[in-house]
C-alpha cells in the first residue's frame, strides 16, 4: 500500500489496472508455508472479522478455497456451545413486533402524561410509575440486546462472512435506532429483514426492508397517503404523500444517485407506495385489506399492512411506464423493476467491490459482478463467489483501512478473550464515531480510509487498544439485569469507555492483560517485522498494546 | 523534528509544555483573549439533512407563505408563537430568539433563496457539492475549507507564533469531506472527552507509540498531528483557563450544540492560531410533524439558537474578527406534504454571524413564493450562488487575495457578495 498522502481524498483510483492481472497461485507445495498463512490471512481480513488464535494454521491447513466455500454456505457450520447458550439467554428475538411495538407505546404515553403533569424529572426521563420504570429498562435492555446479538456473533461465529455481510447489508438499508419506534424494532429487522437474505436474492432482501416496521417508520413511508386522503378520527394527521422512502429506495437502496430517475419518479413512485404501512394497535388491523408480507422470515407475526383506504389509485407514470392500479402489487411490481435494474445491479457491485476489494475498484471488477448480479437473477452468493474468485480481490496488499468497527472486532477477536459483555464494545464504537445502529442518515456508514482515517481516530484507536491489550475493559463483567435503565444509556456507556481508557488499574470484570507473543503468532504475517521489532524492544507491558494499536493493523 | 520532540518531551514532563504554551501565548495575545489584528477566523456550521430555511428566516408578509403552509406555518408578529420580525417582510422563528441582540446589534445578516446551482434533491450529492464548493462535479477530491487553509497565510506567520497544526480544526470523531486535502487539520472529540487524560498522555505509552508512527505515511502523519494539536488544545482548556472562561460568561452548559459551541470558542479565543473551525449538526430532514412554533423543528432550532449565541458571547473580542457562517445543503419544498412536514426542495437561507459581517439585513433577490416562482412548481428558486456568499466571505471577511480566489473555488466566475462591514 503506497502510503504518501497526507489525506485520503487525494488517495484516488490507487488500483491500477495492473493489479488486476495478478493471479490468485495456490500455495504450491514449494513454497513456504508463510506463503499459505499469506493467503489465509488475507481471506481472514477481507471475509471475516481477522484471525482469532489458531485461525491463520486451520485455514491453512483445510485450503483457502475449502474454506471459502464453507463460507459461503454457512448452513453448514454449526455455532459453537458457548455462542449459542449465550444466544439462548436473550428475550428479545423471542418477542413480536406486535409485543416491542406495544411497550414503546406503552412508554411513549407514559412519558407524555409525565411531562403533561409535569412529574417528569428534569432530563425528561423517569417514568412515574414501577411499570414505567420495567418499561423503560426493557425498552434499553432491547438496544444492548441488538447489541449483544450482533457483536456476540460477530466475535464468535464460525459463520464470518455471514456476519460480515449482514454489518455490510445492515449498513446498506440502514435504520436509526433513535428516531421513535426504530429502537425497539431494530433487533428484528436485523434478524428477519438482513440476516436471513444475506446470501440469497436481493429481491427479496428488498422485499424485507421495504416492509418491514422500522424501515417504514424510519423513512416515514407508514404515513404516505393519496392526496386528499382523509384519515380516520383520531388517527395520525396524514392528508398526503411522503416521498422519503420513494427516494431513498432508487438513490441508496437500488439504482444510485446517478441510476437515471428524476423528481417526477420519486413523486410517482411514491404514489405507488401510499398503503404501505402498519397496523399500530391490534384491532385495527381488521380494517386492512389482503397486504402481506411473504417476506419476512420470522413467525409471521409482521405489523406490515397494507391500507387500500391510503393507497392512490389513479395510473402512475414511473420510470417511463404507465403502472395501472393494482394495489398492492404495484409496489410489488416497483420493487421487481427496481430490483432487476442494471443500475442497481451496477450499484451494488460496486459497493461490494468497495467493501470487499479496494477503494477505488476497477472498473473491469465492477462490470464483472454487476453482470452476475444480472445473469442470476439477483443471487448474492453467486455474486460473492465471484467476486471471491476476481483476480482483483485476490491481491492480497492490505489496501483497505479498517472501520471501526473492524478496527475493533478484528482487535478483541486476535486477543481470544472471550467476551460475555459487549456494551464497553458499545461504548468504543460510539467514541470511534461508529456507534451500532447509530447511523442517523440512511446512506449508512461511508466505506473508504478518506471517511475514517483522521487524527482523532489513529489515538482514540491506540488508546482502545492500550485499554484491551492491559486487560483494562470489563469485557467479562456481569451486570445486575434488573438494574434500572440509565437516562442515556449510551452517553453513560461512553463515559464507563472513557474512564475505563483513562485509569490506571483493571476494573471489575476485566480480562487479563494480553499476551504479546501469543497474539503475534496469532496475526502472523499481518505484523511486518520493523513493527515486530519495535515491539520487541518495549517493555513487556506495553507489547500486546503495541501490536493491536500498530499501523499495520490498522489495514486488511 | 525538533518541534515534535520538544512537544514530546513536554508533554512528557506534564509542566514543562504548559510553560512553553503560555509563552507562545502571551506573545501573540493578551490574557483575556485580546487577538492581533489582522487575526480573521472563519467557524462553519453544517446542518446536515437540509434544514426549512422558509421556517427559519419566514417570509411572514406574504399570503402565499401561509397558504402554502396550513399547519406549520409560523404566525404573524406579535401573536402567539409568532416570528420576530425582521425587516417588515422577514421574521425569525422564535426559537432564535437569542440571536436577536445580534440581529439588532448589525452583526448577524442572512442570505436569502440561497443554494446550489446543481438541482440535486439528494442529500448526499448536495452535501458533497457543498463540501468540494464545485457544485455538480464529484471528482474535486478536496474540500474547500482546506483549500481555503491552503491560501490563507497562517495568522501563526503573520504574528511570529509558532506554527502549530491546529489552524483547522474539526469537531467530531471523523473528519468531513470540506476538510479533505493536503494541508493538516486536526479533529478533537464531541463533549467534554475532548480534553480528558488518556493512556496515552501517559509518557511511558506514548513513547512507545512514537517510534511506531514515526513514518511519512498518512496514518504517521495523523498520529502526529493529532499528539501536537491535543497539546495545543489541553493547553487552551487548562482547567485554570476553563474556570475563567466560566466566571467570565456563565452557567455550564448543556449538552451538545451549546457546549461544543462553548468549548470551540475558548479554544478559538485562547488558541490564536486556530483559525478555521468546522461542526456538523444533523436531524433536519423533516419529513414528518415538523411542527412550527412548537415541535420537533422548534426543539432543533433551540439549542443551535442558543449555542450560536454562546459562541458569540464566549468568543468575547474575538468575535470582532470572525465569521460564523450557518450552512445545509439545500431548502425543503415550500409546500407542505401530506404528513405534515416537508420534503426535499432547492433554495435555502445562508446565515452570517459575526463583528465584521454588516447585518441586521436580509440579502439576496427574494423570488417569492408563489406557485408561478417556485422551482419546477415546488421549491423556493436559488436567486445567490452558495459560493458568491463564501467567496465573499473569503475576500472581504478573511482577506482573502482576489489571486487566490480561483484556487478555493475552481470554476466559479460569479460575483462575489459582499456582506462585510469592510
Amino acid at each position: 500500500m503506497p502510503q504518501t498522502t497526507a489525506f485520503p481524498m487525494t488517495r484516488r483510483g490507487a488500483l491500477a489496472t495492473a493489479l488486476a492481472a495478478l493471479a490468485w497461485r495456490p500455495a504450491f507445495a514449494a513454497e513456504a508455508a508463510g506463503a499459505g498463512q499469506a493467503e489465509a490471512l488475507h481471506v481472514l481480513n477481507r471475509l471475516a472479522f481477522g484471525p482469532a488464535p489458531g485461525d491463520l494454521d486451520r485455514v491453512t491447513q483445510m485450503g483457502v478455497p475449502a474454506w471459502i466455500s464453507e463460507q459461503l454456505h454457512p448452513e453448514r457450520l454449526a455455532l459453537p456451545a458457548f455462542l449459542a447458550d449465550q444466544l439462548s439467554t436473550l428475550r428479545t428475538p423471542r418477542e413480536t413486533q406486535r409485543e416491542m411495538v406495544d411497550q414503546y407505546r406503552e412508554m411513549a404515553r407514559e412519558a407524555k402524561e409525565a411531562r403533561q403533569a409535569g412529574t417528569a424529572s428534569p432530563d425528561g426521563g423517569k417514568a412515574p410509575t414501577a411499570e414505567g420504570a420495567e418499561r423503560r429498562r426493557k425498552a434499553a435492555a432491547i438496544t444492548v440486546e441488538a447489541g449483544e446479538e450482533r457483536l456476540l456473533q460477530a466475535l464468535g461465529s464460525p459463520r464470518q462472512l455471514e456476519e460480515v455481510l449482514v454489518d455490510f447489508w445492515f449498513n446498506h438499508f440502514n435504520v436509526f435506532q433513535g428516531k421513535g419506534l426504530v429502537r425497539v424494532l431494530v433487533e428484528s429487522y436485523e434478524r428477519e429483514a438482513i440476516r436471513p437474505h444475506v446470501l440469497g436474492r436481493f429481491r427479496t432482501m428488498l422485499g424485507a426492508t421495504a416492509k418491514h416496521p422500522a424501515m417504514l417508520f424510519y423513512l416515514d413511508n407508514w404515513l404516505s397517503a393519496a392526496p386528499g386522503y382523509q384519515p380516520r378520527r383520531g388517527a395520525a394527521k396524514v392528508s398526503g404523500l411522503n416521498e422519503n422512502y420513494a427516494r431513498e429506495v432508487m438513490e441508496l437502496h437500488t439504482l444510485g444517485v446517478d441510476g437515471g430517475y428524476t423528481q417526477q419518479d420519486v413523486t410517482e413512485l411514491a404514489r405507488i407506495l401510499t398503503g404501505w404501512t402498519l397496523v399500530q394497535q391490534e384491532p385495527r388491523r381488521r380494517r386492512f385489506g389482503q397486504g402481506t408480507d411473504n417476506t419476512a422470515s420470522g413467525r409471521g407475526d409482521s405489523i406490515f399492512a397494507f391500507d387500500p383506504a391510503r393507497h392512490d389509485n389513479g395510473t402512475k407514470n414511473w420510470l417511463d411506464r404507465s403502472v395501472p392500479p393494482n394495489g398492492q402489487l404495484e409496489g410489488e411490481f416497483a420493487l421487481d423493476v427496481l430490483a432487476n435494474h442494471p443500475a442497481t445491479a451496477k450499484h451494488i457491485a460496486f459497493k461490494l467491490a468497495r467493501r470487499f476489494v479496494a477503494d477505488e475498484p476497477a472498473p473491469a471488477l465492477v462490470d464483472r459482478l454487476a453482470r452476475r448480479f444480472t445473469d442470476s437473477g439477483g443471487d448474492l452468493r453467486a455474486v460473492m463467489q465471484a467476486l471471491v474468485d476476481s483476480p482483483e480481490f485476490r491481491d492480497p496488499r492490505p489496501v483497505k483501512f479498517k472501520t471501526p468497527y473492524q478496527y475493533v472486532l478484528s482487535s478483541v477477536r486476535a486477543t481470544g478473550i472471550s467476551t460475555t459483555n459487549v456494551k464497553p464494545l458499545m461504548a468504543v464504537l460510539a467514541q470511534l464515531g461508529q456507534p451500532l445502529y447509530g447511523c442517523q442518515t440512511p446512506d449508512g456508514w461511508h466505506d473508504t480510509e478518506a471517511d475514517w482515517l483522521n487524527p482523532n481516530a489513529i489515538t482514540q484507536r491506540v488508546n482502545f487498544a492500550t485499554a484491551l491489550a492491559s486487560g483494562r475493559l470489563p469485557l467479562q463483567r456481569v451486570d445486575d439485569p434488573n438494574a434500572p435503565a440509565e437516562p442515556n444509556g449510551m452517553k453513560a456507556m461512553e463515559r464507563q469507555a472513557d474512564r475505563a481508557m483513562a485509569r490506571a488499574e483493571a476494573a471489575e470484570g476485566s480480562t487479563p492483560p494480553v499476551d504479546a507473543a501469543t497474539l503475534l503468532a496469532t496475526l502472523g504475517p499481518a505484523i511486518s517485522d520493523k513493527t515486530r521489532a519495535t515491539v520487541t524492544a518495549a517493555q513487556p507491558a506495553l507489547r500486546a498494546a503495541l501490536v493491536l494499536g500498530s499501523p499495520d493493523f490498522m489495514r486488511r | 523534528m525538533q518541534r515534535r520532540q520538544l512537544l514530546q518531551t513536554a508533554a512528557a514532563a506534564g509542566l514543562a509544555w504548559s510553560a512553553v504554551g503560555r509563552t507562545a501565548f502571551a506573545a501573540s495575545a493578551q490574557p483575556g483573549g485580546q487577538v492581533l489584528p489582522g487575526n480573521k477566523r472563519l467557524i462553519v456550521v453544517f446542518l446536515r439533512g437540509a434544514v426549512d430555511g422558509l421556517s427559519v428566516v419566514v417570509p411572514h408578509s406574504e399570503g402565499a407563505y401561509y397558504g402554502q403552509r396550513s399547519s406549520i406555518a409560523l404566525a404573524r408578529p406579535g401573536q402567539d408563537g409568532g416570528v420576530l420580525d425582521l425587516d417588515g417582510h422577514f421574521g425569525l422563528n422564535p426559537n432564535l430568539a437569542p440571536l436577536m441582540p445580534l440581529w439588532q446589534s448589525s452583526k448577524l445578516a442572512f442570505v436569502h433563496a440561497s443554494g446550489s446551482p446543481d438541482p440535486t434533491r439528494s442529500h448526499f450529492d448536495a452535501q458533497d457539492y457543498m463540501e468540494s464548493g464545485t457544485p455538480g462535479r464529484k471528482s474535486t477530491p478536496d474540500g474547500w475549507l482546506n483549500r481555503l487553509l491552503g491560501a490563507e497565510p497562517p495568522v501563526a506567520a503573520q504574528a511570529g507564533a509558532r506554527a502549530g497544526v491546529t489552524r483547522g480544526i474539526s469537531v467530531g470523531a471523523t473528519l468531513p469531506r470540506i476538510w479533505a486535502g493536503p494541508n493538516p487539520v486536526a479533529n478533537i472529540a464531541n463533549g467534554a472527552r475532548a480534553t480528558k487524560p488518556t493512556l496515552l498522555d501517559r509518557p511511558q505509552v506514548s513513547k512507545a507509540f512514537d517510534s511506531l508512527y514515526s513514518g511519512d505515511d498518512a496514518m504517521s502523519r495523523a498520529y502526529r498531528e493529532s499528539q501536537q494539536s491535543r497539546a495545543e488544545v489541553n493547553e487552551a482548556m487548562s482547567p485554570a483557563a476553563h474556570e475563567q472562561m466560566v466566571a467570565d460568561n456563565g452557567a455550564p452548559l448543556p449538552n451538545g450544540f451549546p457546549d461544543d459551541a462553548g468549548r470551540l470558542a475558548q479554544l478559538m479565543r485562547r488558541d490564536p492560531n486556530v483559525q478555521i473551525a468546522f461542526l456538523a449538526l444533523g436531524g433536519w430532514d423533516t419529513h414528518v410533524n415538523q411542527g412550527g412554533a412548537k415541535g420537533q423543528l422548534a426543539n432543533r432550532l433551540q439549542p443551535l439558537g442558543q449555542g450560536l449565541a454562546e459562541l458569540a458571547t464566549r468568543l468575547g473580542p474575538t468575535f470582532d474578527d470572525t465569521t460564523i457562517l450557518v450552512i445545509s445543503e439545500f431548502g425543503r419544498t415550500a409546500r407542505q406534504n401530506g404528513t405534515g412536514g416537508t420534503d426535499h426542495g432547492h433554495g435555502n437561507v445562508m446565515w452570517a454571524l459575526g463583528g465584521n459581517i454588516a447585518g441586521g439585513k436580509v440579502y439576496g433577490r427574494w423570488p417569492g413564493i408563489d406557485a408561478s416562482a417556485l422551482n419546477e412548481g415546488r421549491d423556493l428558486a436559488v436567486t445567490t450562488d452558495f459560493r458568491q456568499v463564501l467567496a465573499g466571505v473569503c475576500m472581504r471577511n478573511l482577506g482573502l487575495p482576489d489571486s487566490k480566489l480561483a484556487s478555493v473555488f475552481p470554476g466559479f466566475d460569479a460575483a462575489p457578495l459582499d456582506i462585510s462591514r469592510a
